[in-house]
């Protein structure tokens, strides 16, 4: 019966070290741990140098991806178990700076997010006194899956095109973008199209499918994209067939 | 916020000391799914390689009879027979990964109910079928 379970923890102080380090830290192991409680367990017992982001640990939240052994996952949905007998190596969260030990710099992203436009844009707004917009659920279910997203930044962990080319939009952006385009009560489609169908929007995209495949959300970002790309397409074609029409 | 994306994404005003980590040329070796894409990327190059072929062909056609006749004599050799048989598996390799990801991009609804997407593969398949069915009777008629 395995009672310790050692991490190798990715270290990084700015003000002291000139390159990162991997520091070791023996932690209790228990069934009912996810790698999040051992993180915990060292901030609150061993050392509490360790810095990290963390919030919900019921995967809602979002903050508290990382690289667990290579692979992006959220650390409070990561059972040690899994990783028996050991060691865990835990890292921030690749192809994002690193600011200190496992925190990332997401400004880029956050940047990205914003010029998607995530939200639901009207030509004109009805008044408040004709109700609510009304939606099917054949309409919901267009765009629900989308919707899950939690903003993990999971995805861009493991896009190889955002390591290599980091100006590419990347995959939660875009299929955030989807998830108002493909939304009955949105009239945006024609404002996020400039910014999607740039080189560095869906074009940038080679489908290695990795972000659909760590997702924790299942919002499969991979297929949102080639969606897209097949209305970009589309629109390319209407622009050239019929210029008159309002792209 | 202007509507562009960050020309320079590297740089933000005022940031600390950050650690970047570096992308080895090979970062593509340890994950079989990474071998997989790369070596589906890859394998373009073979149906490149068919296209200038037909290219050449076309312009043997056009310098004439004799010159038709040196490009088939060409065609004869082990060198371009072999090199057509592992253009063939690579271009094979190539059409079934992306016909097995059409899906991804094709979705497509019949009324209410959205289409399987085993059955958007198979139509890919089907269409293959037909249309080389097609061309063969064509050539051998």
């Amino acid at each position: 019966m395995t009672t310790t379970v050692r991490l190798e923890v990715f270290r990084y102080r700015p003000e002291e070290d000139a390159e990162p380090l991997y520091q070791n830290y023996e932690v209790p192991f228990r069934k009912d741990w996810v790698i999040l409680d051992a993180l915990n367990y060292i901030k609150d017992n061993v050392d509490g140098t360790l810095s990290y982001r963390w919030s919900c640990r019921m995967g809602v939240c979002g903050s508290c991806g990382m690289m667990v052994n290579g692979k992006p996952v959220l650390t409070c949905a990561t059972f040690l178990e899994k990783f028996l007998p050991g060691p865990i190596r835990v890292e921030p969260l690749a192809n994002f700076p690193v600011v200190r030990d496992l925190v990332i710099e997401m400004n880029d992203f956050m940047r990205k997010l914003q010029i998607i436009k995530p939200w639901i844009i009207r030509e004109q707004e009805k008044p408040l006194a004709e109700g609510e917009y009304l939606q099917t659920p054949a309409q919901l279910a267009e765009y629900k899956q989308y919707s899950m997203c939690i903003n993990c930044m999971i995805c861009y962990a493991a896009c190889p095109v955002y390591g290599l080319e980091p100006t590419f939009i990347g995959p939660a952006a875009i299929a955030l973008a989807q998830r108002y385009n493909l939304d009955s009560r949105d009239q945006g489609k024609t404002e996020r199209h400039r910014v999607l169908s740039q080189e560095e929007g869906i074009w940038a995209c080679t489908l290695v499918e990795e972000c659909s495949a760590v997702c924790p959300k299942d919002v499969d970002p991979a297929g949102a994209i080639q969606r897209y790309k097949v209305t970009g397409a589309t629109e390319w074609w209407k622009s050239i067939l019929m210029p008159w029409s309002n792209r | 916020m202007e509507e562009t994306v960050n020309r320079n994404p590297l740089y933000t005003k005022y940031h600390p000391k950050w650690y970047r980590a570096r992308i080895p040329i090979f970062w593509w070796v340890h994950k079989v799914p990474h071998i997989r894409f790369i070596a589906r990327e890859l394998t373009s190059v073979a149906v490149a390689l068919y296209a200038c072929i037909l290219l050449f062909q076309i312009s043997a056609v056009a310098d004439g009879p004799e010159a038709y006749l040196r490009f088939l004599a060409w065609l004869k050799t082990p060198f371009s027979v072999l090199l057509h048989a592992v253009a063939f598996l690579f271009v094979l390799f190539h059409s079934i990964t992306w016909f097995n990801l059409a899906p991804k991009a094709l979705v497509v609804s019949l009324g209410n109910k959205p289409v399987p997407p085993a059955a958007i593969v198979a139509l890919n398949y089907a269409a293959w079928v037909i249309l080389s069915l097609g061309i063969s009777w064509i050539l051998l008629k």
